[in-house]
């Protein structure tokens, strides 16, 4: 009942009153990201090393539950190699570099002998294993704040990967007077507002951005780049955006890709419908 | 129109077959033979592109169906299955989807359309019903839809609007419970959603037939208004009707894959590809583009049974409009006046839209502060939303009955052959 009345009360607010003005954050960097346009394509490099960062820093809180190490080598995918492709006969689950990843990994299973829950090597059909056993682990070591899953990010959020690649660089130094409460860390890119720490009564329009319980993910040189990029801070938030705008559309590249034999294709049949139009017409005046 | 038959069937088997269930007649009939005005523009060929969308829309959510699971488990993760493993599922979710999205951008043009020209008027009133009751219908599907790969926007959508019912005195209680076949939104609403999803278009398809039906007991209107008099005023549907229909579908197919293809998730949300929660309410909750003008509507009235009685009547206005329009003249052509009320009234559709999109106490220029009317600035969306509404309602209630009786339209040709022929109207 209760839950009935929070329900109402929320669809009448929405509805009847007015609702919460969004805070403002800081703009979203305009990052000339490989994907965009209609012909782009994701850069291979780039996804191995936001793969990299994902493995060793963002994967210690944050789970990934769609993607399965096998995605990795799928067609777009940070270690895609023709070689295991369905036009040799063979899939992303034999390329040695996905397995290799996969085993890396240790998921759970059940032992099919004992029944035991036992822990092995993945595999590249397994799922990329998650961090917690449950929400309540999750939020139990993160401070009480569930680390959402990174699946489907770069879509989930208005912004896409430049607004992710802007949260990972959006942490500021607190603008004087905002008391940041432990556990939380003032980022000018975040939505989610300030007013924990800003009495806007006394101290007049809240800075930019927003209170966020993640810490700061990324330093300079935290991960080391097997392909000698330099490791700044900016570099590994825009690779790892670049990696979360992969797991979230790995289709991406297929959809494009089909995209231009399509608009090929249909504009050469309007342009012949049209000049039928205009022949079967030609006697008739309209 | 449905004069006498020319079919002729040339093989033994058309004969024989004709003599027993004359289908082969029926189709030639209508989709042959059948006479259209030949001044017909490009704004008529919404009616056929509006079955290439309902087709589109069937057979891609077909095979959907087959990979989808409506329950609240594990419908999310079925609809990124799809996207992620089921072969081109990408293609078939993104071009129902989108498809949606084309759907209402034709049936718009194509309301609006009828309402220009006046295709409404006797003897098309049953014409335009059925139109609006497949209008209706089609909100219906959308509405479910949305709510099925069950999102953060799906679900408090869903909350918001079927908690709309709950507005209605003494019955509106049990209409929510039984919408939800719970006392929330829960598994149950999403299943009986998914059944009415895939039923709802199946009842489009069977109007579609009596809206093409009474179409072809009644004619084709044309841009004069002027129902065709003799042979010289009309075309037979095929060659002439078909092949500018299957150009104009061809050039809305390229505007569709340019969604589809290149901007998949430019008309939707963000918050749907976070996984329905009850506990976390979406800072910003609006439903999908088509139906932001009602919405505007609806939170224009600051009581919430106004707010759903106005909703509802506006969609009502448009069902009584053949009687709610009193001028002779059927098209807009000949009516100055009228003409420049129906572009205001494009205009208010569309500023309506825009309110419907932003929070009602978001100020339309951004940093003046002006005078509180009824507790709401009046540099608001709410007051801009009144005043559409306004509009709205009086282009209905008052300038279509008013305008009939005291326009002077100007002289409207005896035939559409006489200035098609003549060459003497180019204007539209």
């Amino acid at each position: 009942m209760l839950r009935k009345v929070t329900l109402l009360a929320a669809a009448l607010v929405l509805i009847g009153g007015p609702a919460l003005a969004s805070s403002k954050v800081k703009e979203p960097q305009d990052i000339a990201f490989s994907f965009e346009g209609p012909f782009g394509t994701f850069d291979q490099a780039q996804l191995q090393r936001g793969y990299k960062i994902y493995r060793e820093v963002c994967s210690a809180c944050h789970s990934m539950n769609l993607l399965a190490f096998r995605n990795l080598g799928d067609r777009g995918g940070p270690f895609y190699d023709p070689a295991y492709s369905p036009a040799h006969g063979k899939t992303s689950n034999d390329n040695p570099v996905v397995k290799a990843l996969a085993a890396e990994a240790q998921v759970a299973d059940i032992d099919p002998e004992t029944g035991d829950a036992i822990k092995r090597p993945g595999t590249p059909a397994d799922r990329f294993p998650a961090p917690f056993a449950n929400d309540a682990a999750a939020r139990a070591s993160n401070g009480g704040a569930l680390p959402p899953d990174l699946s489907l990010m770069a879509k989930a959020r208005e912004g896409g990967p430049e607004y992710i690649a802007s949260l990972l660089q959006g942490y500021l130094t607190p603008p004087a007077g905002l008391i940041v409460p432990a556990g939380q860390h003032y980022n000018a890119s975040f939505p989610g507002g300030v007013s924990a720490g800003w009495d806007e009564k006394k101290q007049g329009h809240p800075p930019e951005g927003g209170l966020i319980a993640m810490a700061p993910p990324l330093a300079d040189d935290k991960v080391s780049f097997d392909d000698g990029t330099k490791s700044t801070v900016r570099q590994q938030a825009q690779d790892v955006a670049a990696f979360l705008m992969w797991a979230a559309e790995p289709k991406l590249e297929e959809r494009k890709q089909m995209g231009l034999s399509v608009m090929i294709f249909l504009i050469l049949f309007s342009g012949l419908l049209y000049a039928s139009y205009r022949r079967v017409w030609r006697h008739e005046s309209h | 129109m449905s004069g006498h038959s020319t079919y002729e069937p040339k093989t033994g088997f058309t004969r024989w077959l004709d003599a027993r269930l004359p289908i082969l007649r029926l189709g030639h009939d209508s989709f042959v033979d059948y006479p259209t005005p030949r001044n017909l523009n490009y704004w008529w060929t919404f009616g056929g592109i509006l079955s290439l969308c309902l087709a589109v829309q069937i057979v891609t959510g077909i095979v959907l169906a087959m990979h989808y699971t409506p329950s609240a488990a594990a419908a999310f993760t079925s609809v990124e299955h799809i996207m992620r493993d089921v072969n081109y599922g990408w293609l078939l979710r993104y071009m129902h989807a989108n498809g949606a999205s084309m759907f209402f951008i034709a049936v718009y043009i194509h309301m609006l359309r009828g309402v220009y020209y006046g295709s409404y008027k006797a003897p098309r009133e049953v014409l335009w019903i059925l139109g609006c009751v497949i209008y209706l219908l089609m909100m219906a599907t959308a509405f479910m839809g949305y709510v099925l790969p069950w999102g953060q926007m799906s679900f408090h959508g869903a909350v918001v609007i079927t908690s709309l019912f709950s507005a209605f005195p003494v019955v509106g209680e049990a209409i929510t419970t039984l919408l939800w076949g719970a006392f929330a939104v829960d598994e149950p609403t999403l299943k009986r959603f998914f059944s009415l999803h895939y039923l709802l278009p199946f009842m489009i398809a069977g109007v579609v037939i009596l809206h093409v039906w009474a179409l072809h007991v009644v004619g084709q209107n044309n841009p004069t208004g002027v129902d065709p008099k003799s042979k010289a005023d009309t075309l037979p549907f095929t060659p002439y009707a078909t092949v500018k229909d299957a150009f104009g579908m061809s050039v809305f197919l390229i505007l569709f894959a340019t969604l589809v293809f290149y901007m998949p998730d430019a008309l939707g949300h963000a918050d749907n590809y976070v996984p329905a929660n009850p506990l976390v309410t979406p800072a910003h909750i609006v439903p999908e583009w088509y139906f932001l003008p009602f919405y505007a509507i609806l939170r224009a009235l600051p009581d919430k049974l106004m707010g759903v009685l106005a909703m509802f009547g506006a969609i009502a206005c448009i069902f009584a409009l053949p009687w709610l329009d009193t001028s002779k003249v059927k098209s807009m052509r000949y009516r100055p006046q009228a003409r420049a009320y129906f572009l205001i009234f494009l205009v208010v559709c569309i500023i309506l839209g825009f309110c419907g999109a932003k929070l009602p106490s978001d100020q339309v220029i951004p940093g003046l502060v002006t005078v509180p009317v009824f507790g709401d600035d009046l540099n608001s969306f709410v007051w801009l939303s009144r005043l559409a509404t306004a509009y709205y309602f009086a282009y209905f209630l008052v300038v279509m009955p008013l305008l009939g009786l005291t326009e002077k339209p100007l002289p409207v040709p005896e035939t559409i052959s006489s200035p098609v022929l003549g060459d003497a109207d180019k204007k539209d």
